[in-house]
This record gives structure tokens, C-alpha cells and sequence, in this order.
């Protein structure tokens, strides 16, 4: 009764107000509630933290493979506004590399301290090596030809390799799980800080993904190359006026892309001892997810976002059950793009507008 | 001046000459003609049959796809989810899966006698079409804000969502209850038998019956997707894949455009899902991954987005290539180039080459549709406008 006398102005600003509030801090809700609702449920049952903290934990080393992942989709999308599909299958195809190098340097479990750190750094090369300029040819091919087509079609060809490497991948070591030798005992605890054990696995993960978080966001940053990417991907046709090589500079982005699947294949293959043919789709789609969380086009939202799937998709498979995962992930990733589709970080694009 | 423009607009073209029939037409009865005799050349139990009835009623998904992408211009990658929610439509509404329930209409006398839900598959029909497309509608809510790429990705997790589910709903659906949903891996078998009124048995050894209705499905959705496309809906659909912007300032509600795209396109899905259901005989997740999604949307791509013959041409190829070329006849090839593999594993990746070859050497598909023609030759400055006015009628 009351509305009906007021003028619809006021109503209608009030509806306003909710929508930006929503916008605005509607993400973060969402994203605290799975860590708060099982903090009470921990403080009830055992009456600390400790097994939440050990699911964070867990989280974020998951998370900075997640975070590699989604740098890739970030960059690419930044410079040429195209999801690069294939590039989920691309980091399997590392972790393939990285696995059968394994093999090749005579790495085994008996091997010293030493010979495994070099042996490592020597895959963890190859391997970054390997995608990057698989990646770069994927864009020769298939996504350049197409740069004044319309948006939908790079896209397709990005699905079309996507299953190119998939099946690549099937003939390269079957289709069954193989199980990587645990070089390091990623699970062997290393060292407990606050009642939270500190395994092998998340020091790798610590020690190769954080000088390569520096590393790319200071090049980015600072480098002669990174300001061309960052100009070209501001407005290509003015970049190319002011004398950049626009395509050289859209295929060294995907060289970096690649580069960090590369690293994340190997950190995966370590830290999970398994790969899969079919791991790169679910993980390409999870690391999208994190890549328009933080806000798509911007690398450190990709990290954060990386750091934050990791956690919640830590937690879902400690308390929901691993099979449900993907499910709430997605859901995630669809309850993002309804609220908040500029991400954490980002900004309003015309795609997310 | 005004009187004289409305009553000739200048730039539509009149039929040259009236009582003559367009090829394009006689193509078509001609096509239709030799599909419906075909079965009376071959044996009613042949493989080829069995192949042909698969290969129309993926006709009518990719056409209910060619709804989504197509007209309206919405890149659907989950369209997997019609195709299971109307597979298990058809799963739990004709099937002993529901075995606490002794529910039985218009089914045949040996069915009475089992437990559980069997319905005609008349009525099974229209339940998953609006089960589908109140999914569909829900699928194209949170899109309706995002463009492009986005959209893609929205409906993508949208069918990996409704995968997960089809996978895991045995014990309850995340992890709430312990409600038996979907039957997960094992799926729900036997699915009946669809049972027609005045026509023979439909049995899993003469695929006739099968075939014709198939069939009839078929004609009846291209029917319905060129009346749709020459429909003020289906030109709003075409008005916002062109320029969504301008299509709004022309007046067109883009929300219920949209979600009347999906939902329709949902709904096709959905009743070629109950189709496959009764066809396979089992419903299980399996059946529902992504490579599904694709493997339709190759369909559309390979014919030509939005040219609605073109789409029918490309499903009749693509499924073609998946029943046939592939498993006999390139299936010898790797072993005689000295290769140790079996390419029917590799159905994706070759599916995944053609798209690649596709979009690189001809997107406009192998019968583009006209307005795309133009897009893609970047014509629409010039003489495209002429062609455009138009709409091209078959």
C-alpha cells in the first residue's frame, strides 16, 4: 500500500542501491561462505582450526598450479579478447612432457638430493619450452587466419585444438591414469607451522611458482616487450601505429602462456603423481574459472583467483566429496558471472558489461 | 510520397515469375521423397537403417542447436544438458526405475504387468519438451547480462553441472539425501520400447518403425525452424546476432528474445533425448560429456551457422562420418601406413581438425546461410544490402 503512493523514482534507486551492494560485495559473501560455515562447524566438533587451516593449506598449493593455468587464459585474453580453450590440454601436454622426461633423465626415487634438483630444473625447462612454442604454433595456425573473422570462430578453432590435443595426448600414453614416480614424497611432511603439516609438495609448489609469479609480473610490468603487450592490448591498431610488431607481440604473449603451463604441468605431475589425458579439461575449465574471478585480463587477479579456487575447491573435496568438485566450482564460476562478471580485480569490459 | 513507398517499397524483389518452382524446392521433395522409400530398399534389421535413424534424429538436435547459435547468435557450448534431462525424462517416465510406482498410460499389455513409471512416449514427449526448455530458460538467465565468450563458458559449466549430477545422483544430489536420481554409470535400463498407435511393433531387430518416426521428427522440426526463422521471433533472434545494440534500440525485447532461443532450442534437444533414450535402450551419464556438445555443434559449423539445410546436411555428414567412415572404413588406414593404433578412439580429434579446417578454410560452412555469406565477405557496404533485404525462401 505504502510503495503505491510513493514516486516510482525512489523505489527504483533503492533497487539500485541492493544491485550495487551485490555487485560490490556479493563475490566476497559467496566466497566466504563455504570457509566460515565449516569454521563453526570445526569449532564445534573439534574446537580448532587446524583442519580448516590444513584445507587452506592444501589450497593454495593447488591453487598456484591453478594460478599458472590461469595466467595463460588471462594474458591471452587480454591482448586478443579470445578464451583460449586449447590451453587447458596444453598443460597436459606439459605434464605429459614433464612425466616422460622423467623416464628420459633417469630420474627415480633412489635418485640424491643433488641430481634431483638439477634433473628437475633441466624438466621444468623443457617442458615450459615445449608448450610455449606449442602454443605458439596453435596461434600461428589457428588463431591468427582468423584475427578479422568474427569472435565466434577463433573460438571454435580454440575447441577444435582443444580436442586435437586431447586425442594426442590418448595416443601418447593411453587412456588410463598413469602414476608419476613420487620423486620428492610430495605428501612426506617437511615442517608443521601452527598445528598445520608442511609437505614436500607445497615447498615445490612455494619455490617454482613464486620467482615465476615475479619474474612475469615484473617483465610485464617493466620489459620493452611486456609495455608492447600491455599497448597492443589497449588498442592494437594505435600500438601498431606507434611502430609495434602487433603479431609478434600477440605470439610472444602466447609464448608466456605457454611457458607457465608448462611449469604447472610439472609442478601438477609432482604434486598429484598422476596424469591424464583427459585432467587438462577439467583443469583448463577451473582455471578459467580463476582467471574471471580475479578479473580476466589482469595477472595478478588471475593469481589471487588461482589461489582462491584452489582453497574452495580444497575444501569441497575434503568435505563434500571429490566428486562433487567440478560441479561447485562451476557453479561458482556461474554465480560470478551472474554477480560480479568484472571479477575481483577487473575491470567493466565490454563483454562482461 | 509516403503512400506511394508503403504501398511499393522499393528494393523487395517480386518472385520473377509466378508458378515456377524454385530448384531448391524440388531438391527438397525430392530428398524428402527418397528418404521416406528408403527403408523398402534394405532389410529391416540392416545396419545402415539403424545408422540413418541415429543420423536424423541428430538432425533434430543440431537444428534445435542452429536455434541457439545460429539465429540467434548465442555460442551454446552445454547443449549436452538438454539432450540428458530429456533422456532421463524419458528414463524415468518409461522404465521400471521407479519401481515403488505402478504407473501405466497408453502403453502396451506387457508392460502393464512391471512396476514403475510407463507413459506413451507421445507423453513422454511434451514433458521433456517443457522440462527442457524451462532448463533452457534457467541456462539462459545468467547469460542474458554477458556477450560472446562469456556466454560460452556460462553454458558450458551449465553442462558440465547437469554431467556431474547425471554422474553422481545415485546417493542423494550433493551429497543432500540419499534419493536414487539418475542411477549414475550404471544408468537406468531397460528404457521402453517408443510404442505408436496403428503402426508395427517397434522392437529392436526391424528399425522401419524407428526410421519413420525419426523421420517424421526430422520434417516436422525443419518445418518448424523455417517457420520460426521467417517468424517476427526468428528475425528478432537474427536482428540481435547482427547488432544486439542496434537491435534494442529497434524495440526488441532482447531478454525474452533470448530466453525464448534458448528455451526452444532446449526443447528440441530435449525431445531428440527422448528419442535416443528409447533408441539406446539405456540412459546413462555417461552418454552426457562435453565431446557431445561438440560433436553437434561441429554439425552446425560444418553446414553453416543458421542455414537451416545446410545444418541438416552437416548433421547427416557428421554422424555419418561417426557411424560409418570412421569405425569401417579409415579404421584400416592407420594399420596400413604402419601405425598401431584404433581410430574409432580418436573420433574427437578428428572431429576437432575438422572444426580447426573448417573455421581456417571455409567458416561460412558447406551451405552458408545468406546473411552470413555476407558477413564473412565483408560485402555489406555494397551489393549485400540488395541480397539482404531479402529473406531467401526455400
Amino acid at each position: 500500500m505504502e510503495s503505491a503512493s510513493i514516486p516510482v523514482r525512489p523505489t527504483r534507486s533503492r533497487g539500485e542501491v541492493v544491485r550495487e551492494y551485490i555487485s560490490r560485495f556479493g563475490l566476497i559473501a559467496l566466497l566466504l561462505i563455504l570457509p566460515v560455515l565449516y569454521g563453526i562447524q570445526d569449532l564445534q566438533d573439534d574446537g580448532d582450526l587446524s583442519r580448516l587451516a590444513t584445507n587452506m593449506k592444501d589450497g593454495l598449493s593447488n591453487g598456484a598450479i591453478w594460478a599458472l593455468i590461469a595466467v595463460g587464459y588471462t594474458l591471452v585474453y587480454g591482448i586478443i579478447e579470445l578464451i583460449n580453450f586449447a590451453h587447458g590440454d596444453l598443460f597436459m601436454i606439459g605434464s605429459f612432457v614433464a612425466y616422460s622426461l622423467m623416464g628420459t633423465v633417469g630420474l627415480t626415487v633412489a635418485t640424491g638430493s643433488l641430481g634431483l634438483v638439477f634433473g628437475l630444473l633441466l624438466i621444468l625447462l623443457i617442458s615450459m619450452v615445449a608448450c610455449g612454442s606449442l602454443n605458439v604454433m596453435i596461434e600461428k595456425v589457428g588463431y591468427r587466419p582468423l584475427r578479422n573473422a568474427p569472435k565466434l570462430a577463433p573460438l571454435i578453432t580454440a575447441v577444435g585444438f582443444s580436442f586435437i590435443l586431447q586425442n594426442v595426448g590418448l595416443l601418447w600414453l593411453g587412456g588410463s591414469h598413469r602414476g608419476v614416480p613420487d620423486l620428492i614424497e610430495s605428501q612426506t611432511r617437511y615442517t608443521t607451522i601452527l598445528g598445520v603439516p608442511v609437505t614436500h609438495g607445497d615447498i615445490l609448489a612455494l619455490v617454482v611458482t613464486v620467482p615465476l609469479f615475479f619474474f612475469l609480473v615484473n617483465f610485464i610490468a617493466r620489459s620493452r616487450i611486456g609495455r608492447a603487450m600491455r599497448a597492443t592490448a589497449q588498442d592494437p591498431q594505435a600500438a601498431r601505429l606507434m611502430g609495434i610488431n602487433v603479431d609478434t607481440t600477440i605470439s610472444f604473449t602466447f609464448l608466456l602462456g605457454g611457458l607457465m603451463a608448462g611449469a604447472a604441468g610439472l609442478i601438477y605431475a609432482l604434486y598429484q603423481t598422476d596424469v591424464w589425458f583427459f585432467a587438462g579439461f577439467t583443469a583448463g575449465l577451473i582455471a578459467f574459472t580463476a582467471a574471471v574471478m580475479g578479473g580476466i585480463g589482469n595477472i595478478k587477479g588471475a593469481i589471487l583467483g588461482g589461489l582462491i579456487i584452489g582453497c574452495v575447491q580444497q575444501i569441497s573435496d575434503n568435505r563434500i566429496g571429490t566428486e562433487w568438485t567440478p560441479a561447485i566450482v562451476f557453479g561458482y564460476l556461474v554465480l560470478i558471472l551472474v554477480f560480479r562478471p568484472q571479477g575481483l580485480l577487473g575491470e567493466q569490459t565490454r563483454e562482461a558489461g | 510520397m509516403s503512400t506511394t513507398t508503403a504501398s511499393k517499397p522499393r528494393g523487395i524483389k517480386l518472385p520473377r515469375a509466378v508458378g515456377k518452382v524454385p530448384l531448391s524446392r524440388i531438391i527438397a521433395v525430392v530428398a524428402v521423397t527418397i528418404a521416406i522409400l528408403l527403408p523398402l530398399f534394405y532389410d529391416s534389421g540392416s545396419a545402415f537403417i539403424e545408422d540413418s535413424t541415429t543420423a536424423l534424429i541428430y538432425v533434430v538436435m543440431a537444428l534445435g542447436l542452429n536455434i541457439v547459435v545460429g539465429f540467434a547468435g548465442l555460442l551454446d557450448l552445454g547443449y549436452v544438458a538438454f539432450f540428458a534431462i530429456g533422456a532421463y525424462t524419458m528414463g524415468w517416465f518409461g522404465s521400471s526405475f521407479f519401481t515403488s510406482q505402478d504407473i501405466h498410460i497408453g502403453v502396451a499389455e506387457f508392460l502393464q504387468a512391471q512396476p514403475g513409471i510407463h507413459l506413451n512416449w507421445l507423453l513422454i514427449l511434451p514433458i521433456a519438451a517443457i522440462f527442457t526448455a524451462f532448463a533452457g530458460a534457467v541456462l539462459g538467465f545468467p547469460t542474458l547480462r554477458l556477450r560472446g565468450d562469456y556466454i560460452a563458458i556460462v553454458t558450458l559449466a551449465f553442462g558440465e553441472i547437469i554431467g556431474r549430477i547425471a554422474i553422481n545422483s545415485d546417493e542423494g544430489v550433493f551429497g543432500i539425501g540419499d534419493f536414487n536420481l539418475t542411477n549414475g554409470r550404471s544408468g537406468i535400463n531397460p528404457v521402453d520400447k517408443i510404442d505408436l498407435p496403428f503402426v508395427e511393433r517397434f522392437t529392436s531387430l526391424n528399425f522401419r518403425p524407428w526410421y519413420w518416426t525419426a523421420l517424421g521428427l526430422a520434417l516436422v522440426v525443419v518445418f518448424v525452424n523455417f517457420r520460426l526463422r521467417d517468424s517476427r521471433i526468428g528475425r528478432a533472434w537474427i536482428a540481435i546476432r547482427e547488432d544486439e545494440v542496434a537491435a534494442v534500440s529497434m524495440g526488441i525485447p532482447t531478454v525474452r528474445v533470448k530466453l525464448l532461443a534458448y528455451a526452444m532450442g532446449a526443447a528440441f534437444g530435449g525431445m531428440a533425448g527422448t528419442f535416443l533414450g528409447s533408441w539406446f535402450g539405456t540412459v546413462n551419464a555417461d552418454q552426457f560429456e562435453f565431446s557431445f556438445s561438440i560433436f553437434v555443434l561441429a554439425m552446425i559449423i560444418l553446414g553453416g551457422l543458421g542455414s537451416i539445410w545446410g545444418v541438416v546436411v552437416g548433421a547427416l555428414a557428421l554422424s555419418f562420418i561417426n557411424t560409418r567412415l570412421i569405425p569401417d572404413v579409415l579404421n584400416t588406414v592407420p594399420s596400413k601406413i604402419g601405425l598401431d593404433f584404433d581410430l574409432t578412439e580418436l573420433g574427437f580429434g578428428i572431429f576437432g581438425f575438422l572444426l580447426v579446417i573448417m573455421m581456417v578454410l571455409r567458416p561460412q560452412g558447406l551451405i552458408p546461410e545468406k546473411r552470413h555469406q555476407a558477413e564473412f565477405a565483408d560485402v555489406l557496404e555494397d551489393g549485400g544490402e540488395h541480397e539482404t533485404i531479402v529473406e531467401t525462401r526455400v
